[in-house]
């Protein structure tokens, strides 16, 4: 036992003692959440509009005014021919664009105007909205135009989130998503840096048992990326306004066990590979777009094919995204989450047994 | 000359002879296009309906009908009370909820504009935008046909419900609203990007770390010839990795290419000089491998995030917006859904083009500053 208690010392020091390094490590988390908290949203605005106006009569020009005066709508352009609209499009300069007939004016006087909304549909819920956004002006324009009754109108109310802001959706997965990877790589290199510079022999020497390895290697990650955990809680509720609506202390007992998930998911990548940069490569390729895809981080799982749902379940972060979610914004407790938090305990024991096994098949 | 090249043979020796290596440079990029690209889409196929009909006419059974036909909307629940319907939100039986007021039918009839309300849930705001244009477009389409019109014994409110204008809608490029193309094709650049920045980013500090790196200083080798010794043979794995990943877009999901494949090829010679150049400047300036590696974390999920790649530049805040536009990967991303979904040509890309071909000019000539021949 003395000999697991000095390793662990052995290994806190390592950590202690370059400066430079730990100050990266607990700033990382704290400086992503931020950034990206701001930055990962999918709400539609600024939609850069074109006007094809090819009569430039008094009624297409107040139409084009009243498109010009919405908040989401950005008039970058007015063009005479519909020919006009494709490159803008294709380049990237324009999302949609409104073309108006010839002689507009009069066919709507006749009530047969017929106008052409055309959007940039590569990103297909960004161009179903951005449509939305045009013709409920041109109904609305309409409407007043023309003082025909608009048959039905629609008045549309946004349930439990009216402003429609994107934090509260992102930035619980987000938390997961760093947290998970910070944790990941810091263990990542520990083993595979032990094989690199020769010490890994000494480690294998020692009376130490690759369990003991493996968990003295963790422990004094625990805490660091522990207090990553806290940091970033911090910064989702005080800086983006996320509410902790459940019980805060279930909140950090799930962020404990899921950092040492991670951590363990790093110390087995770790004993897979021969050297730093293998590990590196590993760690990166192998849980950086994972986690986003799968974890339903940006992407809503419900939205997955039939097949891919169930592969969610492995991705550690399926499981914290649900419990922080869950506590953060529908205040539920232990009674709703405990088969989550289950299954993250489960993965750590498992994670960290694996880790010990491989260390163990290396030994032989 | 021969000092560069034998530089490459002996990069590419270094990385190729490691059969980890080799496995991890083409089996997760090919896995994850192949799955990580299905799983990334925002389709919201089906909305379930909860259906408040306080009108019970034919008209509002059409215009019931009118959402259910369309295969998006399921009416899951029907109820005549307001707050069961707002229950059946909160326990997701329900997405949206459609309110038909008493007199519906009657308003119709006399010209006089019923209003519908819809409620949605906003949880996913962007999702609720969806619904709630498919909705519009929907009540839209009643409006304009003979069935909001009925029976009318004057027959001039008739007449006078017909529509002003007419609006049509035409999505280019996907009119089937599909996910796949757009995102497989951001995934690749993104693959690209991670395995050429991973690459290079740990390469001289790896050098620097075990020794290495004193010997090729005290060798006759110039700045120039060391970081391009360095550079070219990062570059030509990128462009396999590249074309590995065309193939399986092209044939394994049958996304067909508009464009001229070529101006791919050119825009990703300009861009990975730009990410190469960002991962060897990144290891010019760390210690440690260790250093190196949460660097290029922190780099790559940048340019990731803030590229609109996965969410679109448009929705970020405005500060958000400048710095995606100085992003190599954001006009790489441009070029590569340009030309294969779109179809544009060089005279289309220019500015994508200049854009990276700066980013790529000022992260070489960092790097070839900050290395330096002697021994810090």
């Amino acid at each position: 036992m003395s000999a697991f208690r000095s390793f662990v010392v052995k290994e806190a020091r390592h950590i202690l003692r370059d400066r430079q390094t730990l100050a990266v490590l607990l700033a990382l988390p704290v400086l992503m959440v931020l950034l990206f908290g701001y930055a990962i949203r999918t709400d539609v605005q600024d939609v850069r509009l074109v006007v094809v106006d090819a009569s430039r009569d008094a009624r297409s020009e107040s139409l084009t005014r009243a498109l010009a005066a919405t908040p989401a709508l950005r008039l970058v352009g007015v063009e005479t021919t519909a020919a006009q609209v494709e490159p803008l499009l294709r380049r990237g300069d324009a999302d949609v664009a409104l073309v108006l007939p010839a002689g507009f004016a009069r066919s709507l006087a006749r009530g047969r105007a017929e106008v052409l909304v055309v959007s940039d549909g590569a990103n297909a819920n960004y161009s179903q909205t951005a449509q939305g956004y045009v013709r409920t002006v041109v109904g609305r324009w309409a409407a007043e135009a023309t003082g025909a009754p608009v048959g039905v109108r629609v008045a549309t109310r946004m349930r439990f989130n009216p402003t429609l802001a994107s934090e509260n959706l992102f930035v619980p997965g987000l938390l997961a998503f760093v947290l998970t990877l910070v944790s990941a790589l810091m263990t990542a290199i520990s083993i595979a840096r032990e094989k690199e510079t020769g010490t890994m022999e000494v480690l294998l020497v020692s009376p130490l048992r690759p369990v003991q390895i493996v968990v003295g290697k963790v422990a004094p990650y625990l805490a660091l990326a522990f207090v990553n955990a806290v940091t970033a809680l911090a910064v989702a509720a005080l800086v983006f306004g996320v509410p902790v609506r459940g019980s805060l202390g279930l909140l950090l007992a799930a962020s404990g066990v899921y950092v040492l998930v991670s951590l363990a998911l790093g110390v087995l990548i770790s004993s897979r590979v021969p050297d730093q940069r293998t590990a590196m490569m590993g760690a990166l390729l192998g849980l950086l777009l994972p986690t986003l895809a799968l974890s339903g981080f940006v992407f809503p799982i419900a939205s997955m094919p039939g097949w891919l749902q169930p592969v969610t379940n492995v991705v550690p972060a399926t499981w914290f995204i649900l419990i922080a979610r869950g506590v953060m914004l529908k205040g539920v407790g232990l009674a709703v989450l405990w088969k989550e938090l289950l299954v993250l305990c489960g993965m750590a024991v498992a994670l960290l047994a694996v880790g010990a096994r491989s260390l163990h098949d290396r030994l032989e | 000359m021969r000092t560069v090249l034998s530089m490459v043979r002996k990069e590419l020796t270094q990385v190729l002879r490691d059969r980890v290596m080799r496995i991890q440079l083409l089996v997760p990029p090919v896995v994850q296009l192949l799955v990580l690209a299905q799983a990334m889409t925002f389709e919201v196929a089906h909305t379930d309906l909860a259906l408040v009909d306080l009108d019970r006419s034919p008209a509002s059974a059409r215009l019931v009908e009118r959402f259910t036909a369309t295969g998006r909307f399921d009416v899951s629940v029907a109820t005549a009370s307001g707050d069961l319907a707002d229950q059946s939100l909160r326990t997701r039986e329900a997405n949206a909820v459609l309110s038909i007021p008493d007199g519906f039918a009657r308003d119709l009839a006399r010209g006089r504009a019923p209003q519908v309300q819809l409620v949605l849930n906003a949880e996913d705001g962007a999702a609720a935008g969806v619904v709630q244009a498919y909705a519009a477009q929907i009540v839209a389409g009643f409006s304009r046909s003979k069935a909001a019109r009925s029976p009318d014994p004057g027959g001039t409110s008739a007449e006078r419900a017909r529509p002003g204008l007419e609006v049509r809608t035409r999505a280019l490029y996907n009119p089937d609203g599909d996910y796949l193309p757009y995102m497989a094709i951001g995934l690749l650049a993104s693959l690209v990007t991670l395995v050429g920045i991973l690459i290079t980013s740990q390469n001289i500090a790896r050098e620097r770390e075990i020794g290495t790196l004193e010997q090729l200083n005290v060798t006759p080798i110039t700045r120039g010839q060391f970081i391009a010794g360095k550079l070219v043979p990062f570059w030509l794995l990128g462009l396999v990795e590249l074309t590995i990943g065309l193939v399986v877009i092209r044939w394994a999901f049958g996304i067909p290419f508009v464009g001229n494949v070529l101006w791919v090829y050119a825009g990703a010679g300009v861009y990975l000089l730009a990410a190469l150049g960002l991962g060897l400047l990144i290891s010019t300036v760390v210690a440690t491998q260790q250093q190196a590696m949460f660097v290029t974390f922190f780099v790559i999920v940048t340019l990731l995030f803030l590229g609109g790649i996965f969410t679109p530049v448009a929705s970020m805040p405005g500060w958000a917006q400048a710095v995606a536009e100085a992003n190599p990967i954001k006009h790489f991303v441009d070029v590569l859904r340009g030309v294969l979904l779109k179809g544009a040509g060089p005279a289309d890309l220019g500015g994508a083009f200049g854009a990276m071909a700066a980013f790529a000019g000022a992260a070489l000539g960092l790097a070839l500053l900050r290395y330096r021949k002697t021994a810090s």
